[in-house]
């Protein structure tokens, strides 16, 4: 289990940055708050807001942006999905999946307010197609890491 | 840049890419591609000896008139190693660093025009930031007429909008940009953007221009860092009569020609 959490986290911060051509990047989906919320979801012991912070600091480093950029939405992210995991954990995956939309608007929406305070306001509602596509591999990746855990015998 | 190893590795794909594109290739394509390019040599040698006759003409006029040396820009090739992820932020990473001499504030172009600027540079790798950043302006003159002015990023790749246009000046659609040199960070001389639209509202004190810039900002794989000469110059008209070097010296002074007179 510890070493899992961080590898999918690291091979979420290569995803989302994969070369894409300028025009597509408003459809690159949040990898790494995708992984903040199903680690903060299903394995709430081994990973909580301080993983988070710092994987956004990681994250920040390779993307360019100003340091705690993306920080300080995947914190307030990990957080919500903390304290509501009992909750989350029994409804149906497509409930989930919807969650994670309003999830990763919330985590939008704090980067967004960072860019605007940069000068950079945030116009139109492009940035929301990233989150529905980040909500649709919801199940995918539920249903993966389930098999793997299976395989590798980790609770 | 703790940032580089990423780069580098989620790069991989487009070196297999590159890889198969030299060493797979069908001979059909290749003598198609053979016959394209004698028949682009032929249209630029063409070009070329109207430009050197130009060129001489423009360094003797000048000379004549006393004016600063017209000076050959020094151009190191570069490649784009990584985009920016974040789509707010128009930002390329290239492959060299201040091993190779490339500094802040140098001028990136590509084979249309003018990308942007370094903004950031480590030991092999760079930071440039395209002229279409919004946060990004740059000094411009119109090339028809030679009347300033300055153009700035929208944050939209085909898009840059020109600032404070008085109704009254001379600017239709389809002008060319060329960067004007005032502000000493970039080279005066080089394509920048073409005019798209001008529209003079008469409620408003400035005209709101539009202009599309010449580089293919999306499209374009390597990208030139343009090394300035110490001595100021003023080069209108010398737009992409570059040199392109491998490895820059600085002892660069010595490949320019001079003319006796």
């Amino acid at each position: 289990m510890r070493w899992l959490v961080p590898t999918t986290l690291i091979i979420a911060l290569f995803l989302s940055m994969v070369p894409l051509p300028l025009e597509w990047r408003w459809w690159r989906p949040e990898f790494v708050a995708l992984l903040a919320i199903y680690w903060a979801t299903y394995s709430p012991d081994y990973f909580g807001v301080f993983y988070a912070w710092l994987f956004g600091l990681f994250l920040d480093v390779i993307e360019l942006s100003p340091l705690g950029y993306h920080s300080v939405g995947l914190v307030v992210v990990a957080y919500v999905s903390h304290v509501a995991y009992q909750r989350i954990r029994g409804y149906t995956i497509w409930q989930q999946a919807a969650w994670v939309f309003v999830l990763i608007g919330i985590y939008q929406l704090f980067c967004n307010w960072v860019s605007g305070l940069m000068g950079k306001p945030v116009e139109g509602s492009d940035f929301l197609i990233a989150a529905l596509i980040t909500a649709s591999l919801w199940p995918l990746l539920v249903m993966n890491l389930r098999k793997i855990k299976i395989f590798w015998r980790i609770p | 840049m703790l940032s580089i190893p990423f780069y580098s590795l989620t790069h991989i794909p487009v070196y297999v890419e590159e890889w198969f594109s030299v060493n797979v290739s069908s001979r059909q394509m290749l003598m198609g591609e053979n016959q394209q390019l004698r028949e682009q040599v032929l249209v630029l040698n063409g070009q070329l000896q109207q430009m050197e006759a130009l060129a001489s003409e423009n360094k003797r006029l000048r000379a004549l008139m006393n004016s600063s040396k017209l000076l050959e820009d020094t151009i190191l090739v570069s490649e784009l190693i990584g985009i920016s992820p974040d789509p707010k932020v128009h930002k390329v990473i290239v492959n060299k660093g201040t091993n190779d001499g490339a500094y802040i504030g140098q001028a990136v172009l590509d084979a249309f025009g003018l990308v942007g600027q370094i903004v950031s540079v480590s030991y092999n790798s760079a930071e440039v930031l395209f002229i279409t950043d919004d946060s990004h302006a740059i000094p411009v003159q119109i090339s028809r007429n030679s009347v300033r002015t300055v153009i700035e990023g929208t944050g939209d790749l085909y898009k840059l909008r020109l600032r404070y246009v008085p109704s009254t000046m001379d600017i239709k659609e389809g002008d060319l940009l060329i960067s004007s040199g005032l502000g000493g960070r970039f080279p005066s001389g080089y394509p920048v953007a073409t005019v798209q639209s001008v529209n003079h509202d008469p409620g408003q004190s400035f005209a709101t221009v539009y202009a599309t810039p010449t580089a293919q900002l999306n499209r374009s794989r390597y990208v030139l860092l343009v090394f300035r000469e110490a001595t100021a110059r003023e080069a209108i008209g010398e737009s992409l009569k570059t040199e392109a070097v491998d490895t820059y010296s600085p002892s660069s002074e010595s490949a320019v020609v001079t003319e006796e007179l």
